[in-house]
């Protein structure tokens, strides 16, 4: 899968654990020679420009409203694509990517309700869910099977 | 920003789930239609939401779900010339199915399965 494109699909920002596995997984997935963006809304995308200012752990930033117009425009898809989403939005931006583009989907599910958020996608796709809200530690670990699953 | 947020709109309802937009529409619009994610109306906004997708005419009113990422989904209406275009192109692209539009209380199977629970826990 090296040269793969790669979407990590942020949401709202609110929840704290978003921006720093965001940072995480870009970093670890470009190593590995996928080739990552990073969209996300005016908040997230400012609050990984200013944690990476010099763009060093996400290289390639974008905006997520775009990101999407230019899939439905056929001028860009991805093979890949992770969706953050802790709230009711962040499951109906996932599943408009799913219906719109031909990449494999993961749904990052975190937050205190990530559990029945879960519960209400429908979309096809393999589920990453934990309920933690400030520990990134947890779902990090989760996400490290999953890229060496990737990997292989 | 698409032109939607710089055009003369009503809020009908906001910050609800994506579902509950959908059977708002349902049961408040003259005629529904069923639309995928990605279509495109008033010239740039792209409809973004969990298919099926509703999208109502009230008389010359369109009402549709718009979704921001942080503040949830909400029906909007719009009402004037561009709406009514968007209207008849709805009944047109219906007119090539060979379906007519579907009316209030018969909603695709699909759209009832997400949980009740989240959804009431969420707005609160």
């Amino acid at each position: 899968m090296t040269g793969a494109k790669v979407l990590l699909m942020m949401g709202c920002p609110e929840v704290p654990i978003q921006t720093s596995i965001a940072l995480y997984l870009s970093h670890k997935l470009t190593n590995s020679g996928f080739d990552v963006t990073v969209a996300g809304t005016t908040a997230a995308t400012k609050l990984l420009k200013v944690s990476d200012s010099d763009g060093y752990y996400a290289k390639k930033l974008a905006d997520l409203d775009k990101t999407l117009e230019d899939i439905i425009e056929k001028r860009a898809d991805f093979d890949i694509c992770f969706a953050f989403m802790h709230n009711d939005s962040g499951m109906t931006y996932a599943a408009t990517v799913s219906a719109i583009s031909q990449a494999k989907m993961y749904s990052i599910v975190f937050g205190r309700h990530a559990e029945e958020l879960a519960q209400t996608i429908e979309f096809d796709c393999e589920k990453i869910v934990t309920q933690d809200v400030h520990n990134p530690i947890r779902l990090k670990n989760k996400l490290d099977k999953i890229m060496e699953e990737m990997a292989r | 920003m698409s032109c939607i947020e710089q055009m003369k709109y009503t809020i009908l309802l906001d910050r609800i789930s994506f579902k509950e937009a959908r059977e708002y529409i349902e049961k408040n619009s003259n005629e529904v239609y069923y639309v995928s994610p990605g279509y495109k109306i008033f010239k740039d906004y792209y409809i973004i939401g969990v298919p099926p997708i509703a999208v109502g005419a009230k008389g010359d009113a369109l009402i549709f779900p718009y979704t921001k990422p942080c503040h949830g989904s909400f029906v909007l209406s719009i009402e004037n010339e561009d709406s009514i275009k968007e209207i008849n192109r709805l009944r047109e692209t219906e007119k090539e199915k060979g379906t007519a539009s579907v009316k209030k209380g018969k909603t695709p199977e699909s759209s009832s399965a997400s949980s009740a629970s989240y959804l009431n826990m969420w707005k609160k």
